[in-house]
């Protein structure tokens, strides 16, 4: 009895924590609503879409990657992508990385699966002097780096209002000019950068109708994989483990039972 | 080591008798993990020692771990942090436990600190064990603080930024004492080195304190739900196995919770910002700490004077060393004290609340209720407390453990 009441008041406590912080949390809500996308490598049973993905490297590889970088990748784990290390050695021929020849003077020469994906700048101040002052992110987390990571960079990649469909509110809060971008889910909606998709922006190897809706669930979903490359390892490894403790603590309840069952 | 009590313990294995004639460790095991007589009416509360200890544990082998594959530079440690996700064989798995098994280690502390509050364990004859509890507290905050800043993201280094910058509220020697934290005149690579250093060194200290906690608690003995003390055998059984086993059941349901977050929500408890590289020319908008530290960053911002919200928040953690005198109460349990009990879970939904506060700018209506909340903390600790003991009736004491276990099964 005594212990059925302590769970109540410790429910009760939490309770009246959690209604005093959702009141607040209510009083506070002002940000724009993402649209919400089905993302198949969300939840503990995601997978990453391969064709998707391959779609989206496209992208990232035509429209992207002449402004943004992706640092942490390296074109080897493009074999990730359910590609064949011949298909990756083709996708990369035409690609020409700056390197030292032997004798110290700067060469370029084609990229090989052991370097990391081409810098669009030599470096950081090339890329802030090339783009109005502010260098374009790294894209390697940036799936990782945005509350709602997936949702965000779709919604932006979709979220493009030409300067004459604003209404003159949407100017004044603003404050956007005819030469800025105006993007409803960019935080302050002035944003540096162009929109960079729209329909048949890219042409689909495979055939895929290019939307711009299909291309910037195909960036995102090579983005995701970008910023993630072992989901669905944790997410299989996960599984195991959580069914092996589950077997353990069911083992250990009896065990501490039978213990116990003289002493109760 | 030498047993007080009871005849020596017997060993058949000559290697094992061989070696404890000279080094008694098999006989202090003996002792002390096994015969240990334990009060023989805990609850579910009593898991959380042993969960503690695991994760503590745990937070060291990973830790080492990681260590190998780190590069503790500001040019370097970001994209080191995510070489060893990417390129370190299960990298990904080592990274995500620690960086998870930080949250749950307050998690385990944070309940066993609360069940010490409930069932008044920190009373007589166990004030020293408290008070080493608060310092293992204390020791683990510095060396989440300084881990939480080794992946050089937007978060550590603006995290690092305003926890240092508190030192400079210190009347005369602030500023200096704020240079001399951070080994330069800014936040920079060698401050990065030395919270590395010592937050390889400090996880060392905190075991040698939790090694002195639990030879305290080894004297007098665990504390009960009913805080009454044993009376005899049949007020007790062997820790082993009675309490290994229990312990190894809550361990495992625990552990279920800790690996649902490592594997399917790894992020969920950090904050996005963390990354984006560390950037010393862009401010977020927003600067949180972990969740751990909400409560406290709560009462720091609920204070307008600098140098009064500094003292307020290390006051919340010092108001607990001198918890065992401010209870004027003769009745160690929640149990037994009809009134006290309820205030007990006020301070818990005070906490929480500042906790909610920690978390969103102090503006609006979070500065008058983190304002209340801080105010309610501080009076529940020093007026409520030493005068409650004195007005409230407590309710009749069982005469034994035994007597309360065995009456409850028959009703």
């Amino acid at each position: 009895m005594r212990s059925s009441f302590l769970k109540s008041a410790i429910t009760g406590t939490i309770a009246v924590a959690a209604l005093g912080c959702g009141a607040l949390a209510v009083a506070a809500e002002t940000e724009v609503k993402l649209p919400e996308v089905h993302w198949g490598f969300k939840g503990p049973f995601g997978t990453y879409d391969r064709g998707a993905a391959q779609r989206g490297y496209q992208i990232y590889k035509e429209v992207c990657s002449a402004c943004h970088s992706l640092n942490l990748l390296s074109y080897r784990n493009l074999v990730d992508l359910g590609l064949t290390e011949n298909q990756v050695k083709g996708l990369i021929a035409d690609i020409q990385v700056p390197d030292l020849a032997d004798d110290g003077s700067a060469i370029d020469r084609p990229a090989r699966l052991s370097d990391h994906f081409k810098k669009p700048f030599a470096n950081e101040l090339a890329a802030a002097a090339a783009n109005g002052g502010k260098a374009p992110p790294d894209l390697s987390v940036i799936i990782k780096a945005r509350e709602d990571g997936p949702n965000y960079v779709h919604a932006v990649m979709n979220g493009y209002v030409p300067f004459d469909k604003l209404t003159p509110e949407q100017i004044k809060e603003s404050g956007v000019t005819k030469d800025d971008n105006y993007n409803t889910y960019f935080p302050g909606h002035r944003i540096a950068m162009p929109a960079p998709l729209a329909d048949d922006k890219v042409q689909y190897a495979d055939g895929t109708k290019a939307t711009l809706e299909q291309e910037s669930r195909d960036v995102v979903e090579f983005l995701a994989w970008a910023s993630e490359p072992h989901l669905e390892d944790r997410n299989r490894t996960g599984v195991r483990v959580i069914l092996f403790l589950l077997a353990m603590a069911g083992l250990m309840y009896a065990v501490k039972r039978s213990v116990w069952a003289d002493k109760h | 080591m030498a047993s007080s009590h009871g005849a020596p313990p017997v060993f058949k294995n000559k290697v094992v008798a061989w070696i404890d004639y000279r080094l008694p460790i098999f006989s202090y095991i003996e002792k002390e993990y096994h015969t240990f007589p334990t009060p023989r009416n805990f609850n579910y509360f009593w898991n959380f020692g042993a969960i503690a200890t695991v994760m503590l544990v745990l937070m060291i082998a990973t830790g080492v771990v990681l260590a190998t594959n780190y590069t503790p530079h500001a040019d370097m440690a970001f994209n080191s942090v995510e070489r060893i996700m990417r390129d370190v064989p299960q990298g990904w798995l080592i990274r995500y436990l620690h960086m998870n098994g930080a949250s749950f280690f307050f998690i385990a502390v944070y309940v066993h600190i609360f069940r010490g509050m409930y069932y008044g364990s920190y009373k007589a004859p166990r004030e020293l064990l408290w008070i080493l509890g608060v310092v293992i507290l204390l020791l683990m905050m510095a060396t989440a603080f300084m881990g939480y800043v080794l992946p050089w993201g937007q978060m550590s280094f603006w995290g690092a930024t305003v926890i240092t910058n508190l030192f400079s509220a210190i009347p005369v020697v602030g500023d200096a004492v704020v240079t001399w934290l951070w080994g330069g005149f800014a936040i920079d690579n060698p401050t990065l080195n030395r919270f590395y250093a010592l937050h390889y060194l400090l996880p060392f200290v905190i075991v040698a304190v939790v090694a002195l906690h639990v030879v305290a608690l080894h004297v007098h003995g665990s504390n009960n739900p009913l805080g009454i003390d044993p009376k005899g055998p049949q007020d007790t059984v062997p820790f082993h196995p009675y309490y290994t086993m229990k312990d190894g059941f809550g361990v495992m349901c625990f552990l279920i919770v800790y690996a649902a977050f490592v594997f399917f929500m790894p992020n969920a408890m950090g904050d996005v910002a963390n990354y984006i590289p560390a950037n010393p020319l862009v401010t977020p908008n927003e600067i949180t700490p972990e969740w751990y530290f909400l409560p406290f960053y709560a009462i720091l911002r609920a204070i307008p004077d600098k140098l009064g919200g500094v003292l307020c928040m290390f006051g919340a953690i010092a108001v607990l060393f001198v918890l065992p005198w401010l209870d004027t109460s003769r009745v160690r349990s929640c149990m037994f004290r009809p009134v006290y009990k309820w205030f007990m879970f006020v301070l818990v939904a005070d906490v929480l609340v500042l906790g909610f506060c920690g978390a969103h700018p102090p503006e609006g209506w979070y500065v008058p209720i983190s304002r209340i909340c801080t105010f309610y903390y501080f009076f529940h600790f020093l007026i409520l407390l030493p005068v409650l003991g004195k007005i409230e009736r407590p309710l009749p004491l069982p005469p034994s453990i035994a007597d309360a276990v065995l009456s409850k099964k028959v009703g």
